[in-house]
């Protein structure tokens, strides 16, 4: 295994290609969930989990089942070649998705009584939390950027999955501070609420370029 | 107090517009407003989106069981996002290229499922339809102004034209990430600004009477 390429995704997926400020993806949480920290700490943790459980079930299911070069289904099929499965990508991982935020609901309510109080209203609204479909797709279509091209290898993908979650969770938390700082600051009635936090964001996004001239 | 169908189909043009007044759907809104055509690819895909599952959830809203209606309307919409996907890489291929990842993700896009369950979940075909038009026209109206300013400012160019003349020096931040928080910022700032100054106004000319 290269640890090269995986020190490498962690890097890129939390500073570089942040997934909130260079890629995009997750902005509705980052801006609705980050008024107080405690609410960003939670909301960003239950991203985490979620978003390892997602890379490795979507991995498991694009390759086993949707990929016609791997898929086990040619085992089923009397002709012995898989059907091309692969155009149903965005509804599989969709659906794969919701059920498992579901089920982690169901499962932590009943075991996991605290952990279920701490993060319990975050879970659902993680299903529509475009980071989470966000890294499945990504696992599949490649890392162009350290010279991944096609589909990731599983340990790669919940690497991916992990360090996203990573970059969520920091994004979070330092926009939640900012937010409780600029409360006691004097702005401009019209830039009050979410304007200010979008400027701020832009600032944010500015001092993680920064990152971008890492040569590793 | 029951819209007319005309008020059902332009309030999303304006009192509801997505983005500015229902802060739904930002990651398309800030990620390909680079330039205008892909601006209004995103909004036409959108907007097909859209509509086609909205009239499909007012069709089938009374036989859904309401305990399961959400993943139900999540693989409508995950259906029409997949024909969307396989019409775009035939048709416009490089238009499905410059979109990236955010064609398959018109799923997650809040501001679909948001009407879906607020308003073709409750409504008829008609005035579901009229909806989704309405909103989806707004969303690429939003969409189009952002990436006008993003690609005028940050390209100097529109439409892959270059339009602001030959000593402008391109203010390339405005068409990386960061340029899209600020645009968009400015805007909402903007608009709250002519909503404060409106209310000042209407409550000036109730003091006065």
């Amino acid at each position: 295994m290269d640890l090269k390429v995986l020190f490498l995704i962690i890097i890129y997926s939390i500073l570089i290609q942040n997934f909130i400020l260079s890629r995009f993806l997750g902005l509705c949480p980052f801006f609705g969930c980050s008024q107080k920290l405690s609410s960003a700490v939670g909301m960003g943790l239950a991203v985490i989990f979620v978003m390892v459980l997602a890379s490795a079930i979507t991995w498991i299911m694009y390759t086993y089942l949707l990929d016609p070069t791997t898929s086990l289904l040619k085992y089923a099929m009397a002709s012995g070649v898989a059907p091309d499965l692969t155009f149903l990508r965005t509804i599989a991982f969709i659906l794969v998705i919701a059920a498992l935020v579901q089920f982690i609901e169901m499962f932590l309510q009943k075991n996991v009584p605290t952990l279920y109080r701490a993060l319990g209203i975050y879970l659902p609204l993680i299903t529509t939390n475009c980071a989470v479909l966000g890294v499945a797709v990504l696992n599949i279509d490649g890392f162009s950027a350290i010279g991944l091209n096609g589909k990731l290898t599983f340990l790669q993908s919940n690497i991916q999955g992990f360090a996203g979650g990573v970059g969520f969770l920091l994004m979070l938390v330092l926009m939640s501070g900012l937010r409780e700082r600029l409360e006691l600051h004097t702005i401009p009635e019209s830039l009050k609420g979410l304007p200010i936090a979008f400027i701020m964001g832009g600032l944010m996004a500015i001092a993680f370029m920064g990152f971008s001239g890492l040569s590793i | 107090m029951e819209r007319t169908l005309w008020q059902e189909f332009t309030k999303g043009m304006g009192s509801e517009i997505p983005i500015f007044r229902v802060v739904l759907g930002l990651c398309p809104t800030l990620a390909v407003t680079t330039s205008l055509v892909n601006g209004l690819g995103m909004g036409f895909a959108a907007t097909f989106v859209l509509v086609c599952s909205n009239i499909i959830v007012s069709m089938i809203r009374n036989i859904v069981p309401s305990k399961i209606r959400i993943p139900i309307y999540i693989v409508v919409i995950a259906t029409f996002v997949s024909i969307t996907e396989m019409v775009m890489a035939a048709y416009t291929p490089d238009l499905y290229k410059a979109l990236g990842i955010f064609v398959p993700l018109i799923v997650v896009n809040c501001i679909i499922l948001g009407r879906a369950e607020a308003f073709a979940g409750k409504n008829g075909v008609i005035r579901s339809t009229l909806d989704g038009v309405g909103m989806g026209i707004g969303f690429t109206i939003v969409l189009c102004v952002v990436a006008t300013i993003r690609e005028m400012l940050g390209d100097g160019k529109l439409w892959g034209y270059p339009i602001m003349g030959q000593a402008y020096d391109p203010m390339l931040l405005m068409i990386l990430p960061a340029g899209g928080f600020f645009v968009l910022g400015l805007l909402m700032g903007a608009l709250k600004m002519k909503d404060l100054r409106a209310e000042a106004k209407k409550r000036e000319s109730i003091i006065a009477r």
